[in-house]
């Protein structure tokens, strides 16, 4: 088991590794495209070069990654060329709005996910099953800029419940909140929903179910005791790739409606070029998608005693 | 090799194979689903196919901006979905966006599959090095959250056609990989893969003529579910400003345009909502129905 | 439970008529067709019968638990003398697992993998008797002695995919037990374990029906189980029973041509291959929806009239020429088929000639390294480990000869095939095909004409054929592969030619694998060995999935075939009574080693190996004229990671003669030229061990005997 984790650790940090270096080449390879991006298209060749020779260009290729990944870690990204200051004055506070609408998607997500997905597994075929199953195959194929735009014309020009955008320019709104969670629920929770319900029906046709069911234990106890707890393994790997899924997710949303996150900081960097901001949203977001890999495969094996033990 | 398969059997004749296509769709019918999504799935490819003798506009002309549905054109004609904000018929403009959509979509994905079953079939066949270096690098590339890497390439290699082919391949190409792997490590303990190797066959032949034809079916219906996730991408990509390059009708970035007006013309972005919806659904649902009906025996 | 208030002494289950059917997209299938039995306290019957012959349906039907589209038709089931069926969900949850408890075939499938045994178990009382947990502890421990799994304390924090299958069984029929049920279902309980594990947990079920007084429903395929374990019979064919009486009437005096037929297939201790051959059924099993008129196995029976057996549809008779009132039979035939001549046999054949060495094993040694990355291997530095999947296997195979290779799961017989077959590479010693050594040969490095010689027949026929490809190409492909022939139009005709000689009809070029049933696809795979004309041919366990019936079939063809081209067959087996029936040669082996060998009329008698002595006891014998000295070995099979040092087989050895055992490999003694056994227990003592199986003298032939 420590092995294991140390193994994962290891992984996670040598993927981070290769990650930068491809980052790094990819965006700073060639001094001169970094002088442009960063003093503009019009300013003169003499500043570039005072500007390059500044910040150690000139030095051999290895040198600059070491230099570069040296203040990475340290937490100095460099300066923002569209916002004027550092980049870290810029990134946590947007980190932090995107972690408060990551943490209500999933707090509303996930249970109502698992249990529409219990509930159709548990008989297959029924009912219920079937309006669960069609109903999140059409929910995960309206695509997320199509919900945006839907709910909007519903919530907002419609019925005018709602505001349009979700700026927060004047603090901390709860109506702001509340479509920006609802379009995320909307698109991501099909997907789960459904991993749960093939989980849990497969689970349903097994012979330990059989074996429990003839046992004569009563059906509650065959469900919560014998069925949830193998039927459960499965999603518990999904959600947590959903992290990663999420990073993706609140990208069109922000941007839509003009939240102040990290996914909206990320888009407006790489539209105006901003390169120093792309790199560190970009090392943010692998960073905190091989962290919650790396989490859900110790899960997977702490939860699974096939493994546990042997 | 695929001589001798042909002159030891009757080849089989177009019929029989034309035959053999309508079978497997008559067993779709038995999942209603999965008939729905070749409906709509069906439907759109007559549409883009048929784009210039129904549409009743050119979709690129500047008629008479933001008529409402069923406005009467003076120069005749009807905008039966309206226009938009600079005069262009949406109806045109979403029968025409069918065609790229339909044609960037599975030409990206065709890609993506050559890729992702070469790769697979080379690391779950051979194992060893190939298995850990190709692993290795899909799990780098699958790290990255899906839109940060479109992301970051087209922010790097610029936007046009050629370069959302490249980089939906270089994304989905990886996740193909993983699950073509997986139908490998499971296929290569087969007796009749055995039997191949201990008669003296290629590497290759086992991989292209043993293995790759008995993995087909769950990476048809993958491939379905995958067309689906790889229009919401073009769509996603336009809608960010990051797709095709205007004026080119394309559905993601006719969301886009006009969404700003939604509140006072909500038909401008409704309809380019709906089309895109349900050809995505279709995909979904036929993915869907193929997998029941692939289960049933 | 009102039962104890009032004493029920009636039957314990009253089954009669009962039609069960599922329903598909196809329509009505009819499942189990007039099925009646009773079963008394203390009772335990048997319901034995080929695959899809109904036999699982009637339990689940016993349990009322048959699926969302199965259902029951016509007939009812009583227990207890209530019917089943008029209960509610709530009385029927009461009986199962308390009054009815059933046995499944596949117990590391029936446990759930993610609560622990303890967990699994405590749940029976607690449920059924409502007592504390600390109660149904106790109790559940106790049941764990029963069942004699050792260290029951620890066992109850296990999960079960820690403990063998064996113990897995064990553990699901301590799990049936805890309540003392009336009835006890058991769904083919041993088919998926050894041999040597069967023996134990078929006595131990013999053992506790008699403690706790259970009636028995028995399912199985296998006749020779049934002889051990039931005291009544039904041979079910196609979904009815058209055989039911007292085990001994059955055997001694089968009625119906189905239960001839069946003994036909069964090769017994005192039949071989050349003096008695087996004798198939022909034809088979027809779908249950393409039943023919009248009875079923007519199209199947050598004593078919037309006009008689297919009309209306067959009810049972009274056979009334034994002393056995239960004796009945569905066939209207019965009284006019003259029962002495009906035992189908084969007719008598020259034993075949063997010539000169063609395959010469010399100290072949194959070994796995294995990387444990445990914590405690890590510390320890034995990070990597060496499995010796083969030990020193020594011995020759001369032209047309058949060698068994015998051994239970995990013994290395299949890592032996593999590096006859070139896809792993011998670590030590020689294997020499026609003088050249091969050994160290991996496939790619081999002639066509090499690799044509020796060839492979494998065990599942599922597996056996490419599903995407006809069978003509599958085969046309060896042809030209091994360069038999090179025009396509020689290879067509090669490909019927080898469809003929499996005896398929010439269409199934153009056939897929797929509208081919398991025995079919196994011939396929047997044209497909010899294709290349081979000198050599693998056979690994080439009917051990397969139904009575078709195997006797397949077997005749191979060694026909074998005869006819003088091949040599390497057949590997885990069946005893399949080894003795077939093999010129056998060489039995235990975890990598080889413990005895010789020719198959000096390993099946005195001297034996001990294991060699238990695993031919541990064999079921479908005939009551044998008599078994039971040997039933305790423990399990050591892990091939950590094998023990001295003697592999010292572990569970019933003739363990000391530490010596324990500590030196054993040298190999030679009784005959080339009988060796591995062994350090001294030859003359060896010598003084009575056989395991005597038949009387008697009647040499049962079956034909009549009262």
């Amino acid at each position: 088991m420590l092995i294991m984790i140390s193994k994962r650790i290891g992984f996670m940090v040598l993927t981070m590794l290769v990650v930068s270096i491809l980052l790094f080449l990819l965006l700073e390879y060639s001094p001169g495209n970094v002088a442009v991006k960063v003093l503009g298209p019009y300013s003169s060749e003499e500043a570039r070069q005072l500007w390059l020779e500044r910040h150690g260009y000139f030095e051999p290729l290895w040198w600059r990654y070491g230099s570069w990944l040296g203040n990475f870690i340290n937490g100095e990204f460099g300066d923002s060329v569209r916002f004027r200051v550092p980049v870290s004055e810029v990134l946590w506070p947007r980190l932090w709005n995107t972690a408060i609408l990551g943490f209500w998607t999933f707090a509303i997500m996930i249970p109502l996910s698992l249990i529409l997905g219990v509930l159709a597994g548990m008989r297959e075929g029924s009912r219920l099953d079937r309006i669960i199953s069609v109903g999140s195959i059409i929910t995960t194929s309206v695509p997320e800029f199509a919900s945006t735009v839907l709910l909007s014309a519903i919530f907002v020009f419609g019925l005018k419940w709602l505001p349009g955008t979700s700026s927060m320019t004047s603090g901390f709104e709860v109506k702001q909140m509340i479509l920006p969670v609802m379009v995320l629920i909307i698109y991501d929770f099909g997907y789960v929903a459904r991993m749960t319900r093939a989980s849990m029906a497969e689970v349903m046709t097994t012979h330990y179910i059989r074996t429990a069911i003839l046992k004569g234990l009563p059906y509650r106890q065959v469900i919560m005791k014998h069925a949830l707890r193998n039927a459960l393994i499965a999603p518990f790997t999904v959600i947590m790739l959903q992290i990663n899924w999420l990073l993706s997710g609140v990208i069109v949303v922000e941007f839509f409606f003009a939240y102040k996150g990290f996914g909206a900081l990320l888009l407006e960097a790489s539209l105006n070029q901003d390169i120093f901001v792309i790199e560190a949203c970009a090392m943010v977001a692998v960073f905190v998608a091989v962290a919650s890999q790396t989490i859900a495969d110790i899960g997977y094996t702490y939860l699974n005693p096939r493994i546990r033990f042997t | 090799m695929s001589n001798i398969i042909e002159t030891v059997t009757p080849a089989p004749t177009p019929e029989a194979a034309f035959m053999r296509a309508l079978k497997s769709f008559a067993l779709l019918r038995e999942s209603t689903p999965g008939m729905v999504g070749a409906f709509l799935v069906l439907f759109w490819v007559i549409v883009a196919i048929l784009a210039p003798l129904i549409a009743p506009f050119d979709p690129l002309a500047t008629l008479q901006p933001m008529a409402k549905p069923g406005t009467v054109y003076s120069m005749g004609g009807t905008f039966w979905l309206g226009t938009d904000h600079l005069g262009r018929d949406i109806l045109s403009r979403i029968i025409y966006g069918s065609q790229t959509v339909l044609f960037y979509a599975p030409l990206a994905t065709l890609c993506a599959y050559t890729l992702g079953i070469l790769m697979g079939l080379a690391a779950g066949y051979h194992l060893g090095w190939w298995d850990i270096v190709l692993s290795r690098i899909s799990d780098i590339i699958l790290s990255f959250p899906v839109l940060v890497l479109y992301i970051i390439i087209i922010a790097t290699i610029g936007s046009s056609g050629i370069n959302i082919i490249i980089a939906i391949t270089f994304a989905s190409a990886p996740g193909i990989m993983r699950i073509v792997r997986g139908l490998v490590l499971d296929l290569r303990n087969r007796d009749y893969v055995a039997a191949a190797q201990t008669r003296g066959e290629s590497a290759l032949y086992i991989m292209l003529v043993e293995i790759l034809p008995n993995a087909r079916g769950p990476l048809i219906v993958d491939a379905c579910l995958r067309l689906g996730y790889v229009i919401i991408t073009i769509g996603v990509l336009g809608f960010l400003g990051l797709g095709l390059p205007p004026p080119d009708p394309d559905w993601g970035g006719m969301i886009n345009e006009t969404r700003k007006m939604a509140m006072i013309f909500p038909h401008m972005t409704i309809f380019p909502v709906i089309a895109i919806s349900s050809l995505i659904l279709g995909f979904n649902l036929l993915a869907d129905g193929l997998r029941e009906v692939s289960l049933r025996d | 439970m009102p039962d104890s208030v009032t004493p029920y002494d009636g039957p314990v289950l009253e089954i009669e008529d009962l039609c069960l059917s599922y329903y598909t997209r196809a329509g009505e299938i009819p499942a189990v067709v007039d099925f009646s039995a009773t079963l008394a306290p203390g009772e335990s019957i048997g319901l034995v019968g080929e695959s899809g012959c109904g036999k699982s349906t009637v339990a689940m039907a016993i349990m009322r638990y048959m699926g969302s589209n199965g259902d029951i038709v016509s007939g009812t089931v009583k227990f207890k003398g209530r019917d089943m069926a008029t209960l509610s969900d709530e009385e029927l949850r009461q009986i199962r697992g308390s009054e009815i408890a059933m046995i499944y075939q596949e117990p590391m499938a029936a446990l759930n993998p993610s609560l622990t045994i303890g967990s699994q178990l405590i749940e029976v009382p607690m449920t059924h008797d409502g007592v504390s947990k600390e109660e149904a502890s106790k109790r559940a421990i106790a049941m764990l002695a029963d069942v004699h799994l050792p260290d029951p304390e620890r066992l109850m924090e296990a999960y079960p995919h820690q403990i063998s299958g064996g113990q897995q069984q064990r553990v699901v029929i301590a799990m049936a037990l805890l309540s003392s049920p009336s009835l006890l279902l058991l769904d083919e309980p041993t088919t998926a374990l050894d041999v040597t594990v069967e023996a134990g947990i078929v006595e131990l079920i013999a053992e506790l029906s008699r403690k706790y007084n259970s009636s028995l429903l028995y399912i199985s395929h296998n006749l020779g189980l049934m002889l051990e374990v039931c005291d009544r019979i039904c041979v079910m064919y196609s979904g009815e029973v058209v055989e039911e009486g007292h085990i001994d009437s059955i055997f001694s005096w089968p009625k119906h041509p189905y239960t001839h037929g069946l003994f036909g297939c069964i090769p017994l201790p005192h039949a071989d291959k050349n003096a008695r051959p087996l004798k198939a059924i022909r034809g088979q099993l027809p779908l249950p929806h393409e039943r023919p008129q009248g009875c079923y196995f007519g199209p199947r029976c050598d004593f078919f009239k037309a006009g008689t057996c297919d009309q209306e549809s067959v009810r049972m008779s009274e056979v009334n020429t034994d002393d056995d009132p239960a004796h009945r039979v569905r066939c209207k035939l019965w009284n006019s088929i003259d029962h002495d001549a009906a035992i189908p046999m084969g007719d008598a054949k020259p034993p075949a000639e063997i010539g000169e060495t063609v395959l010469e094993i010399d100290g072949m040694q194959k070994y796995y390294e294995v990387r444990d990355t445990s914590f405690a291997a890590m510390i320890s530095g034995k990070g990597v480990r060496q499995v010796k999947a083969n030990e020193k296997i020594t011995f020759r195979a001369g032209r047309g000869e058949t060698v068994a290779i015998v051994g239970e799961s995990g013994c290395g017989k299949s890592t032996f095939a593999k590096v006859l077959m070139g896809l792993e590479q011998a670590t030590d010693g020689e294997v020499r095909m026609n003088g050249i050594d091969i050994g160290g040969m991996p496939v790619q490095s081999r002639s066509p004409k090499q690799l044509g010689s020796l060839q492979m027949v494998f065990q599942n026929p599922n597996d056996t054929l490419n599903p995407s490809l006809t069978i003509g190409a599958q085969i046309g492909r060896v042809i030209k592969k091994f360069g038999v022939e090179t025009d396509p139009v020689k290879i067509q005709e090669r490909v019927l030619h080898l469809l003929d000689v499996v005896k398929l009809p010439r269409d199934f070029a153009i056939r897929k694998p797929r509208q081919l049933s398991g025995g079919q696809k196994q011939r396929i795979g047997i044209a497909r060995a010899f294709a290349g004309n081979p000198a050599m041919v693998i056979a690994d366990e080439p009917i051990s999935a397969l139904d009575v019936s078709v195997a006797a079939a397949v077997t005749e063809l191979l060694t026909d075939i074998q005869r006819e081209n003088q091949t040599t067959l390497l057949f590997i087996s885990h069946d005893l009574s399949a080894v003795r029936y077939l093999a010129d040669r056998v060489v039995v082996m235990y975890l990598g080693m080889l413990v005895e060998r010789g020719t198959t009329d000096e390993v099946f008698s005195p001297p034996y190996h001990p294991y060699t002595e238990a695993l031919l006891s541990a064999v079921p014998i479908a005939d009551p004229q044998v008599e078994k000295r039971r040997i039933v070995l305790e423990g399990n099979l050591p892990s091939a990671l950590n094998p023990p040092k001295g003697c592999p087989f010292s572990t569970r050895c019933q003739r363990r003669i000391g530490e010596i055992c324990d500590n030196e490999p054993p040298p190999v003694q030679f009784n005959a030229d080339r009988h060796g056994i591995a062994c350090h227990i001294p030859m003359e003592e060896l010598r003084k061990v009575e056989p395991v199986i005597k038949v009387s003298d008697k009647k040499p032939d049962p079956a034909g005997a009549t009262p």
